[in-house]
């Protein structure tokens, strides 16, 4: 602003009240824009809701709740909608994914916290944490092209696009996040608890086992079950790699079909607006949200209800 | 004798200590060898098939002829178009949640629904998208259905980046400015923004980079995979690089295998230059009071 110092007296505390009330102006809109802002997030959350309610709605007046919810028969380009296939696929898949990273990941966990030296913890964290950034269609490429070739030797019954496979990688994948959020829990317990066990004698595998473990529980069960809930809505891998198939089997070695890679198939299929199957991919949708929504909860839950204080 | 035993016992648990160190090193090592197992595969299939024809062409029928050019330009129009609309929700959001919301049950409320917003899988999203943006606004299978999408999809990352950066600014500064004249705004404006744009720079190019790999919600919402133009316009059809890649592994001849590869080298490469670029800023700005 030019200052004008021919100005008498009178003109400055005029312009001084004018640009006082353009203050008062910004400082009232500027709340009300950022709160319009911050209610965006909260509509996301409401059209979801919206969506996979609507449109589930439309598809039960065609099939039953009931039918969807205890049929074993998924084909509905022939008119069964049975969603249990799709959730016995989806189990399947976050089991083996389970298997693979829960004891590496916390394994990991333990030797970046407690056995590694800083230095090396600076380097082997952040690589750790590159594969979390791997996008999911790299991780499904490498599965079908990779890893399935690698079980094919071992396991000879194995069909070309199976659970296995793609449960592994899905394991890869949630890999580094049971490891890096476990690590945070169990760096955050203070150095005073270590110090005491290991001054009564205890080895570090004892201080580990018997105090840090137990301390930071309540962050690794958390950060369990978050992976957990990022390995059911993971899509790419399973669809590209564990095949279009819905089987009610917990046979690893077969093809299978989760309720993601449906909803790629139902959404990308020669699928009409309108019709009955496009009307399932939202009845497959809020089954998924569902799952994950209460895994979510439980994590929360968990990590504050017991958080311990030190 | 009993001092014999206890000697004995002392050595067992310090073996099974120095056992499980190594166990505990090499669960640690099986992460690390399927990134290098990850990274070589994709080197070794693809880079025969990268090369500048692989960057200009357009989709062909012929693996030696496939290119990448529209799945590139169409991820860089995405990310053109989701970086403003997301960083400035994101950001807004962040600074109504630390500044001026009272501490009440609504606020927690909005925090809890961020936090459950970034739990929700991407293809829920996709479902989202399909619903109001292609049907209801009619949009159809358009650019700007894909990049509002996946704005929404990365905005409660940005939010929490956001926030947490706002937060690492020291109430001194603040009340610095405060307690010189300047109104509330014009602290958040000149004191507390400017301090905190590396971590909410950080963090939003991070969200990016999710986006531009993210596969899933785009094919819900109608990413085309043959496409021989680059959009021109907010309701021009298009695709992107993760859906290219996609479309090349689902078919059944081994040579597109290859292509598949030279495409995840490039989508690769621009992944790792947007994260050299977070680290690069997080580096060169780390605050320091």
């Amino acid at each position: 602003m030019k200052q004008n110092h021919t100005n008498s007296i009178q003109d400055r505390i005029a312009e001084n009240k004018a640009n006082n009330k353009r203050l008062k102006a910004t400082e009232k809109t500027v709340p009300i824009f950022l709160l319009l802002c911050a209610a965006v997030s909260v509509l996301t959350t409401i059209g979801i809701i919206f969506t996979l309610l609507r449109e589930s709605f439309t598809f039960f007046s065609d099939v039953s709740v009931l039918d969807f919810l205890t049929g074993t028969n998924w084909s509905p380009w022939t008119g069964h909608f049975g969603v249990f296939p799709l959730i016995s696929g989806t189990i399947l898949v976050t089991f083996i994914a389970a298997c693979v990273a829960l004891p590496l990941g916390v394994a990991s966990a333990i030797f970046l916290s407690e056995y590694a030296g800083d230095r090396t913890r600076r380097i082997i964290k952040p690589v750790l944490e590159v594969l979390a950034g791997i996008p999911t269609v790299v991780y499904g490429y490498f599965a079908l092209t990779f890893i399935t070739p690698i079980l094919m030797k071992i396991v000879p019954e194995l069909k070309i696009f199976n659970a296995l496979s793609a449960g592994i990688v899905v394991g890869i994948m949630i890999l580094p996040m049971v490891a890096s959020l476990s690590e945070d829990a169990m760096s955050a317990v203070p150095k005073s608890l270590r110090e005491g066990a290991l001054a009564l004698g205890a080895t570090k595998l004892e201080t580990t086992t018997k105090v840090v473990i137990p301390a930071a529980l309540s962050g690794i069960i958390a950060s369990i079950v978050l992976a957990l809930s990022r390995a059911i809505g993971e899509t790419m891998i399973v669809t590209i790699a564990a095949g279009a198939s819905p089987n009610l089997t917990f046979d690893p070695t077969q093809s299978i079909q989760t309720l993601t890679a449906f909803i790629v198939q139902g959404a990308t299929g020669d699928t009409t607006y309108g019709s009955t199957i496009y009307y399932s991919i939202y009845a497959v949708g809020i089954t998924l949200f569902v799952f994950t929504l209460i895994m979510n909860i439980i994590s929360q839950y968990v990590s504050r209800k017991f958080r311990e204080d030190y | 004798m009993a001092n014999i035993m206890n000697q004995k016992r002392l050595k067992r648990r310090v073996w099974k200590n120095r056992i499980f160190k190594y166990l505990f090193f090499l669960a640690t090592m099986i992460g690390l060898v399927f990134l290098a197992l990850l990274i070589y595969r994709v080197l070794n299939q693809g880079l025969g098939y990268l090369n500048i024809d692989f960057i200009k062409n357009f989709p062909a029928p012929y693996p030696d002829k496939a290119g990448m050019f529209a799945g590139i330009m169409g991820s860089v129009f995405l990310m053109l178009l989701i970086a403003p609309i997301s960083i400035i929700l994101g950001v807004s959001t962040a600074l109504y949640l630390e500044e001026y919301a009272a501490k009440n049950r609504f606020t927690r409320f909005i925090q809890v629904n961020v936090q459950n917003l970034a739990g929700v899988p991407s293809i829920v999203y996709g479902l989202l998208g399909l619903t109001f943006f292609v049907y209801l606004f009619n949009f159809g299978y358009t650019l700007i259905a894909g990049v509002l999408t996946m704005s929404l999809l990365i905005l409660p990352v940005i939010v929490v980046a956001a926030q947490e950066a706002i937060r690492s600014v020291p109430k001194e500064l603040s009340e610095a400015s405060i307690a010189m004249g300047a109104t509330k705004w014009q602290t958040i404006w000149r004191i507390v923004l400017p301090a905190s744009i590396p971590g909410i720079l950080t963090g939003s190019i991070l969200a990016l980079s999710r986006a531009i790999g993210e596969t899933a919600p785009l094919i819900i919402v109608g990413a085309a995979t043959a496409i021989y133009t680059i959009p021109d316009s907010l309701l021009a059809k298009y695709t992107a690089m993760p859906i290219q890649i996609y479309s090349w592994t689902a078919r059944p001849q081994e040579e597109w295998q290859y292509v598949a590869g030279a495409g995840i080298i490039v989508l690769l490469i621009v992944l790792l230059f947007m994260n050299a670029i977070a680290v690069w800023i997080r580096n060169k700005f780390q605050n320091r009071y």
